[in-house]
């Protein structure tokens, strides 16, 4: 099987990488780079636990080619927060709004992506954002209530 | 037989690579999906052309680059008209990467956008230039070849285009049945009427009996309800995992009675 070179920036750190034919980006993060927190869930774009941001937009990286991220800027839940954890990390622990977890990666990078365009988003459009995202755990609540707790903060400050 | 990957800078290239036997990857949320099941083997051809992304005005419509997302579309104010119906399209993450072009190939129970076209007479700009009716290339989407863009014409009042999709979970469902309703007027009359709909068949098509009950009539109680009743007359509703074919056809006419009563 052929392999490509591709380059992008993850989580703001330059990586280069090769990528088999058909590969798709969740394979190529997870078994290329080693960034483990996108998870696989169904392969089939209807879960939402692959979710990462490409250029600042959710996307999948289960049904985005590895091969066509040449250039772009990806961020993973991997690259949120620094020394502490992120604010939003932070509200779903409070809030207990992860069980399993597995969910938790890509709700998070809905989240951010919904706070970074939207800082005082209505609950109906906190449900929209992650309306990609299956959590079969927590019944959602404590993940809306999460990430409004996040924009209150925000506006708070 | 592994998959091959060809990526090609303009869409003329991607027409000729395409040939026979290969398959084209737009956006990725229907032909991914398979390639990730195994059940792609083979060469699959994709395009950077970034007219494939444009937007342009053209007339008193717009043409849209065949790899224009529902999250683009949705971003553009010149298609207002368009906005309710992309947003029944899948979760965000879905929007950001589903395009028009792939939206028109889209296996039943999806087809929204591609419904919405139908009912708004949208032209199909083949790569190459030819241009052809939305029809045509619903009719037989196997040997359709490669789509460069949709040219759609602005309803004269934005009234006259109505859109309601059914599905059982919300935000994020895909759809029982959606319908697309475009009903200008002349003189108080309707003329040129056209109901199109997802879920009544393997592909979104239209409803010629309901576009007969309401052609040349007035708008009111009366004339939908008549529509209503006839509106999967003809048709062959499927069955799926969501719904079976007597319910769809049990259904399909409240549904398009609460689509036209929005509308009258």
């Amino acid at each position: 099987m052929a392999l490509k070179p591709v380059t992008f920036t993850l989580n703001g750190e330059p990586k280069a990488a090769f990528t088999e034919d058909g590969q798709n980006l969740l394979d190529l993060l997870r078994r290329g780079v080693g960034d483990l927190s996108p998870k696989y869930g169904c392969g089939q774009g209807t879960c939402g636990a692959c979710t990462i941001l490409l250029d600042g937009e959710p996307q999948l990286a289960c049904l985005l080619l590895g091969e066509a991220v040449e250039g772009r800027r990806i961020d993973t839940a991997t690259g949120l927060g620094g020394p502490a954890p992120h604010p939003l990390q932070d509200a779903f622990m409070e809030r207990f709004a992860a069980q399993c977890g597995y969910c938790t990666p890509g709700m998070l990078m809905a989240a951010k992506a919904l706070l970074d365009r939207n800082p005082g988003p209505t609950r109906e459009e906190v449900i929209e954002a992650i309306g990609g995202n299956l959590c079969r755990c927590t019944g959602y609540e404590p993940i809306i209530a999460a990430i409004l707790d996040v924009a209150a903060e925000r506006k708070r400050a | 037989m592994a998959v091959t990957v060809e990526s090609h800078g303009t869409i003329a290239e991607a027409q000729r690579a395409l040939g026979s036997g290969a398959v084209y990857l737009g956006g990725g949320t229907i032909l991914m999906r398979a390639v990730n099941a195994g059940l792609v083997q083979g060469r699959v051809v994709r395009s950077t052309d970034p007219s494939l992304s444009r937007i342009r005005p053209m007339g008193d419509g717009v043409e849209i680059g065949a790899g224009v997302t529902m999250a683009a579309i949705a971003a553009n104010p010149d298609l207002g008209f368009l906005h309710p119906v992309v947003r029944a399209v899948g979760g965000p993450q879905v929007r950001n990467m589903a395009s028009i072009g792939g939206n028109l190939f889209a296996e039943h129970p999806y087809g929204d956008l591609a419904a919405a076209l139908l009912a708004l007479g949208a032209r199909i700009v083949m790569a190459g230039g030819m241009q052809r009716p939305i029809e045509d290339l619903l009719r037989d989407r196997s040997r359709a070849g490669l789509v460069a863009a949709v040219q759609v014409s602005r309803p004269r009042d934005p009234r006259a285009f109505g859109f309601l999709k059914v599905s059982r979970v919300r935000p994020k469902g895909v759809s029982v049945l959606s319908f697309a309703a475009h009903l200008p007027r002349e003189g108080g009359r309707l003329r040129g009427v056209r109901i199109a709909c997802v879920g009544l068949g393997p592909m979104p098509l239209r409803s010629p009996s309901a576009e007969r009950a309401l052609e040349g009539g007035a708008l009111d109680a009366a004339a939908v309800a008549r529509a209503a009743a006839l509106v999967a007359e003809g048709l062959d509703p499927p069955t799926d995992a969501l719904a079976s074919a007597w319910y769809r056809r049990e259904v399909a006419g409240v549904h398009l009675r609460r689509l036209l009563g929005r509308m009258l």
